[in-house]
């Protein structure tokens, strides 16, 4: 029992330690920019390392060491994608929306457009894609507490998921994007000092030869050479490799779509500090999964293969933390139940981070875009007015994704994280490049854009074998499944540029040229962009 | 401040249109598209390969170069490789060739817009 003492009191010190952090910074929002954009004062580093916080989520940790535990090296396309993917946004999103914006992705949009059309497309898959992503985070939660608790329980997952769904409403609500972006540094911090110290231990095992603790998990996995080689989880058919495909596109091109990571680049003075923070963010976020593979394929050298490969009835998504139980000695050692705890505790605070970022960016989009941009387009909105409305919508969507959580816990961590990304890439990349790039962009083009990516990507999941079909699907007894790749990517990122081009060239809106010209101008040289706050 | 910004679209500063013009200007987004159009062409060229080898080439992949690292980990790491060496690359060349250009169009805008708007922020 004292065990799950250690772990429960390593929870709350977690909890309490981001609670603290959020009080302390709600002293200091005062104004719209402190609550969406943290007075726009962070530095590139501390935005750099906020990045991060943001970005790897439990999906990363838990899911990508679970995927290279069970399936060895096909788990490795998921770091590699994500990490190439902030080359997109270095080169052609962050600075420029920086310049460009205010609160929101729509605010580039906005910026020469039909504002109550753009913002309203642009805040519905803000909150489509927020809330897929808060799905995953939530489900992870509800796993990763309920096996450490030692007890299968659906009461203790929905006990869990309802938790972390009050504390993400909290740090909103009370802390702003100030609370958000402390609690997302401090996790990055603990994240990258917890997966060194299992990556150390790990390495240790093997005294520090690759090559053997690789040998050590092909043979451990019982799969040969083979676990160290592409193929094993997407197979030889056509089928599934075109889903690989599908799932690399989606991948790399979904980061510099994502809501919650665009917001974060408006946290910092200038342009070039959003420069910054991203070489930050590719310095960190490069870093872990490095040790994400060195965990993955140190759980598949170290553990019982019954634990973590789901055809034997493990869990995949807890490799980490049973790793790092058997690097401190085991299971039943002292070593082992400190580092268990440590890590798992580490991984909640992962969870929590990413909620917070995600709650911000669906709840600043409601705000800003649809009650400000839209409902109170005519009037005069007050900040105060403003922020309550954000504040109260981060309780409505906090509400929607507890009641979703629920149902979902049968899908897959990464999968759901996967579809997230597919979302952005389809509906939001295109209109974001095509704003920046192409002088003739215009209203038309930028919602049957989003919508189509949108619902092209959402649509074809939901005939997809993901949901029926199969065994594993979310219903399995029924069979609607026409399409047949996982990952809706490579068609519906690839019709979401298609809809904003042909939407463009058919709409007879004057386009306006100056206003675009007012955009390039500003978007790359900072001028009348929006400045820093000071106190 | 904050409720001019509802309405942006319907205004227009015309210190934008000169700037827009001027050779500094258009010099810097020459720069800037001639670096960043090549190098993401380039990089997800570079990427697709790697899935597409991935997909298509596992006999290839499977060569072990030395004891058990083959081909696949070795490409895979080379994106991390490639990833950061770009990222590097870039904030090289931005910082060399695009900031002081953008500095001082940037300056150039606060000393105009000052008579034309109250926009740009002191």
């Amino acid at each position: 029992m004292s065990d799950q003492f250690l772990t429960t009191f390593l929870f709350l010190s977690v909890v309490a330690l981001t609670i603290g952090i959020t009080f302390w910074a709600s002293r200091q929002t005062k104004t719209a920019t402190d609550f969406y954009s943290g007075g726009r004062s962070f530095s590139g580093f501390q935005n750099g390392l906020a990045i991060g916080g943001d970005y790897m989520s439990a999906a990363s940790f838990l899911g990508i060491s679970g995927a290279i535990a069970v399936y060895g090296y096909d788990g490795f396309l998921y770091s590699i994608g994500f990490l190439v993917a902030w080359l997109v946004a270095l080169l052609l999103v962050a600075e420029m929306l920086r310049n460009a914006g205010r609160y929101t992705m729509a605010d580039q949009l906005a910026f020469r457009m039909n504002q109550r059309k753009v913002r309203t497309a642009a805040s519905v898959s803000t909150v489509v894609v927020s809330i897929f992503y808060l799905l995953a985070q939530m489900v992870g939660a509800g796993t990763l507490v309920a096996l450490l608790l030692g007890v299968e329980s659906e009461a203790i997952k929905n006990i869990t998921i309802i938790g972390v769904g009050i504390l993400m409403i909290f740090y909103v609500v009370v802390g702003g994007m100030k609370g958000t972006t402390y609690v997302q540094i401090v996790k990055a911090v603990l994240l990258m000092l917890g997966s060194a110290l299992i990556v150390v231990l790990v390495l240790a095992e093997f005294n520090f030869n690759l090559s053997s603790l690789l040998g050590a998990a092909a043979e451990n996995s019982g799969k040969g050479d083979a676990f160290l080689q592409p193929g094993l989880q997407y197979g030889s058919t056509l089928t599934s490799q075109i889903d690989f495909l599908s799932l690399g596109l989606a991948l790399v091109l979904g980061t510099a779509g994502l809501p919650h990571i665009l917001i974060r680049f408006y946290t910092v003075p200038t342009a070039r500090d959003a420069r910054k923070s991203v070489l930050w963010a590719i310095g960190l976020i490069g870093a872990f999964y490095l040790m994400t593979l060195i965990l993955g394929f140190g759980a598949a050298a170290l553990l019982d293969r019954d634990v973590v490969d789901p055809a034997a009835g493990g869990n995949q998504n807890l490799a980490s933390p049973l790793l790092a139980e058997a690097v401190g000695g085991g299971e039943g050692s002292t070593g082992g139940a400190i580092l268990l705890a440590l890590i798992a505790a580490v991984a909640f605070a992962t969870i929590l981070a990413v909620v917070a970022g995600l709650t911000l960016a669906s709840s600043s989009s409601v705000a800003h875009d649809l009650y400000k941009g839209v409902l109170k387009k005519d009037q005069v909105v007050s900040e105060k007015d403003e922020v309550r409305v954000a504040r109260i919508a981060a309780f409505g969507i906090g509400a929607v994704a507890i009641v979703l959580s629920i149902p979902a816990q049968r899908l897959n961590i990464a999968f759901l994280v996967a579809l997230a990304f597919a979302v952005a890439a389809s509906a939001n990349l295109p209109a974001i490049i095509y704003n920046m790039f192409w002088r003739r962009f215009n209203t038309r083009g930028a919602t049957w854009s989003i919508y189509g990516g949108l619902i092209s990507a959402v649509g074809l999941v939901l005939l997809s074998p993901v949901m029926s079909g199969l065994p594993t699907s979310m219903f399995p007894d029924s069979d609607f499944a026409i399409f047949p790749l996982n990952n809706p990517g490579i068609v519906s990122i690839p019709l979401g540029f298609l809809l904003g081009y042909i939407g463009t060239i058919t709409s007879k809106e004057p386009s306006a040229e100056d206003r675009f010209t007012e955009l390039e101008v500003r978007a790359l040289t900072g001028a009348g962009a929006e400045g820093a706050t000071h106190h | 401040m904050t409720s001019e910004a509802t309405d942006q679209a319907a205004r227009h500063d015309p210190v934008y249109d000169r700037l827009h013009e001027s050779s500094e200007f258009i010099e810097l987004r020459k720069r800037y598209r001639g670096f960043v159009i090549p190098a993401t062409v380039a990089f997800l060229a570079w990427y697709l390969l790697y899935v597409a080898m991935s997909n298509w080439a596992g006999d290839f992949m499977a060569i072990k170069l030395a004891g058990n690292i083959n081909v696949a980990l070795v490409f895979g790491l080379l994106q991390f490789v490639t990833t950061f060496g770009l990222a590097y690359a870039y904030s090289r060349f931005s910082n060399a060739k695009l900031d002081p250009l953008a500095r001082n169009l940037e300056q150039s805008y606060r000393d105009q817009a000052g008579t034309d708007s109250k926009r740009g922020q002191a």
